[in-house]
């Protein structure tokens, strides 16, 4: 009895998995997946404009941005209301793109026109560009707000921009084909991928010079299967998770010492990764199979795949 | 530059003067051409006539190939303006039956290392032996003969374009994944079309599928165009299908005269593969997979029309320099020769996976594209041929088969 009471008491203690909310771009439907994730159920499909990938929460997570590369936009979602309420310009192809941590502008990726779009949010307006390489692609923002960098893909290089004069302050050659791109916690290092290559490339971020390399081997896969793409850091700044698209992996990449610690098998093609706020647990966004994994990295193990639609490109958490 | 026009002004003259005119005008021309900063690729097309317009939707294209190498050193500035690499084309279009050795000798004595060569076979050699030619990489954008892979490999040739082998090779994958092993081929007259059909017989006998019936096509070509032409195809074409039972129709028609009046006509209601209907190819405009959308997209910009697959074999050569020396970091033209070849080298062509060069023949490896007249439908090696090395050398003439001695 004693030890019912117990048990009985501890599933009361132990807080239920935070209310968080999952969303995920559908690139192919046109649809942006709404996902409970305390019971990972899909709870809504949200439609917005042609051919959505990236993805982000406003600074006070009550909206969401949706790049829409067809349609040359991005549309504002209310996520209480579950519905487009808005759209932004973007300049064209938008692709990527990320909300500056003044919360006023978004920095977009031109995937056709070789620039970065610098948007007022209030104002919807295009208030800035700045050329880069070819078919921009990869957008981050570091924590203190003043350097924003962008992958270009066909030029193979990170440029980085100074987020007040929207000037280059560098540009840095990395491996072919580079996709995503992120500061890590501290904003001293910054990380790229490269699809092609498959690599992780891993800079300074004062000295722009190369600190790290990261390389994957997938049991059972050739080289040219194994490509990098989406990363995400845990807030902790101990690890980086790393997508590696037809390899169906997600990597889990100390970030100390560069290796590897494990893989992850997820569905096919993980595009973008996602950590839950807890750090508890990471969604990916698998576009062929059509469905996001979730990865309980307690128990370091892939708990459930589920179909949220056709071609899952981008996953964001929020509340 | 002027050096084009001053060549035209100077083709009235006698050979001799000719030859020896050039020389002197591109040596003092040399410093404009190829300063330190700058890499000079040349172009080498020649004119074609221009192919019977089998539908009213077909383009006349005259540039194909020139507007592929084009975009390649657009892209390849994108990152040079970076590394402070310069890129630029030299451009030259032979004149029908003019021979190309005058024109590779004037590029190597302007300091041009590397030509898109964007002809047919036998021009190609003629180039590759000119004496000008033998420090030089040429890329053969243009002509898919396997022999250029075979008996008649070049050392100083590399190939963007694929070979009939490797398309032969990535539609019988394909046909066979689908279960379509019984194959009915229809050859055209050309001896191009023998050609194609005999890598299609090869990649039958490589893939586990049979060719059930072969047989030439023996009708003159039918213009479907003409008031009424579609009731003489109506009544010509079932007659020619008129053969046993098959699976899927593989026909070689590489000069497109009569390949694309078979679909919805023959005897038997089947698919129409090959260089019609659902065809193997090394580029497509209805492709928009891998990132496609954007190099289509600037294409489309630039030249006005869609990427044909000469265009996206010229862009391969002239972005294959630049790739090399972004990696190199140097315009160095022995540096990038040596590189290109070599084990490091990965070129990102909008088909999902890194190109390299094939050390035994030249070739480029790459996906094979099977397209649809709207839309791709699949893209081959396909799952389950495997290989030792990569699955991209499941397409073509391996190592092992490899009768080439540079």
């Amino acid at each position: 009895m004693q030890i019912l009471i117990t048990l009985v008491l501890m599933l009361i203690l132990v807080p239920p998995a935070a209310a968080e909310t999952i969303y995920v771009s559908n690139e192919q439907d046109n649809t942006v997946a709404v996902v409970d994730g305390a019971t990972m159920t899909l709870q809504a499909a949200i439609d917005v404009g042609r051919r959505p990938r990236g993805m982000a929460l406003s600074v006070d997570k009550k909206t969401l941005f949706v790049a829409e590369g067809d349609d040359n936009r991005i549309d504002v979602v209310d996520l209480a209301k579950r519905q487009v309420v808005g759209q932004l310009p973007s300049g064209a192809d938008p692709e990527f793109f990320v909300v500056h941590p003044d919360g006023k502008r978004l920095f977009v990726a031109n995937e056709n026109d070789n620039q970065v779009s610098v948007v007022d949010i209030a104002g919807a307006k295009i208030i800035g560009t700045v050329d880069v390489g070819v078919e921009p692609e990869g957008m981050a923002v570091s924590a203190d707000g003043r350097a924003v960098a962008c992958t270009s893909e066909t030029t193979s290089m990170v440029h980085l921009i100074d987020a007040a004069t929207l000037e280059l302050i560098d540009n840095l050659l990395v491996d072919t084909r580079p996709r995503a791109v992120a500061f890590s916690v501290d904003g001293k290092q910054l990380w790229v991928s490269s699809e092609i290559r498959g690599t992780v490339t891993v800079f300074d971020t004062a000295t722009r010079a190369q600190t790290g390399k990261i390389e994957f081997e997938v049991p059972g896969i050739r080289r040219e299967g194994v490509q990098a793409v989406g990363i995400e850091m845990s807030r902790d700044g101990a690890t980086a998770y790393v997508a590696l698209g037809p390899a169906n992996r997600i990597a889990e990449v100390d970030t100390k010492t560069f290796t590897v610690r494990r893989l992850y098998l997820v569905g096919q093609r993980p595009w973008h990764v996602a950590l839950s706020d807890d750090q508890k647990q990471l969604i990916s966004a698998n576009g062929n199979s059509g469905d996001i994994s979730f990865i309980d990295l307690e128990n370091q193990e892939v708990v459930k795949s589920l179909p949220v639609g056709r071609g899952p490109w981008g996953v964001v958490i929020g509340p | 530059m002027a050096i084009s026009n001053i060549q035209l002004g100077l083709l009235d003259l006698s050979r001799t003067t000719l030859a020896l005119a050039f020389v002197g005008l591109l040596a003092v021309a040399v410093p404009a051409l190829a300063g330190p900063q700058t890499m000079v690729i040349g172009y080498l097309g020649e004119q074609r006539k221009l192919p019977l317009s089998l539908g009213p939707l077909d383009e006349a294209v005259t540039d194909d190939g020139l507007q592929g190498a084009r975009l390649g050193i657009a892209d390849d500035a994108g990152t040079g303006r970076f590394l402070g690499q310069q890129f630029r084309l030299q451009e030259k279009v032979l004149k029908p039956g003019e021979a190309p050795a005058e024109a590779v000798n004037a590029f190597a004595a302007a300091g041009i290392s590397f030509i898109v060569a964007d002809l047919d076979a036998a021009q190609l050699l003629q180039a590759s032996a000119a004496s000008g030619a033998q420090r030089m990489t040429l890329f053969n954008s243009r002509d898919p003969d396997d022999g250029l892979r075979q008996e008649n490999c070049r050392r100083n040739i590399l190939h963007t374009i694929p070979s009939r082998a490797m398309l032969a090779d990535a539609l019988a994958q394909y046909l066979v994944w689908k279960g379509w092993q019984h194959w009915f081929l229809l050859t055209g007259p050309h001896p191009d079309d023998l050609a194609m059909a005999a890598a299609f017989r090869r990649a039958a006998t490589r893939f586990g599928a049979q060719i059930t019936i072969d047989k030439p096509w023996t009708f003159r070509p039918a213009n479907g165009r003409a008031d009424t032409g579609h009731v003489t195809l109506q009544t010509e074409i079932p007659a020619a299908t008129q053969v046993g039972d098959y699976d899927v129709l593989v026909v070689a028609d590489e000069a497109d005269e009569f390949g694309a009046y078979l679909e919805g006509r023959t005897a038997l209601p089947r698919t129409v593969a090959g260089t019609q209907g659902l065809v193997a190819t090394g580029w497509s405009a209805v492709d928009q997979e891998w990132g496609a959308t954007q190099l289509q997209d600037r294409f489309h910009k630039q030249a006005g029309r869609w990427m044909l697959p000469s265009d996206y074999a010229a862009w391969l050569a002239v972005r294959s320099i630049g790739e090399a020396a972004t990696r190199l970091h140097s315009l160095d033209p022995t540096a990038i020769a040596k590189y290109l070849r070599g084990d490091d080298f990965l070129l990102a062509g909008f088909k999902g996976q890194g190109l390299s060069f094939r050390p035994w023949d030249g070739q480029m490896r790459q996906p094979i594209l099977i397209a649809g007249p709207r839309l791709l439908v699949s893209s081959s090696p396909q799952p389950g041929f495997l290989h030792q090395r990569t699955p991209l050398d499941t397409l073509g003439i391996d190592l092992e088969e490899s009768t080439c001695r540079f």
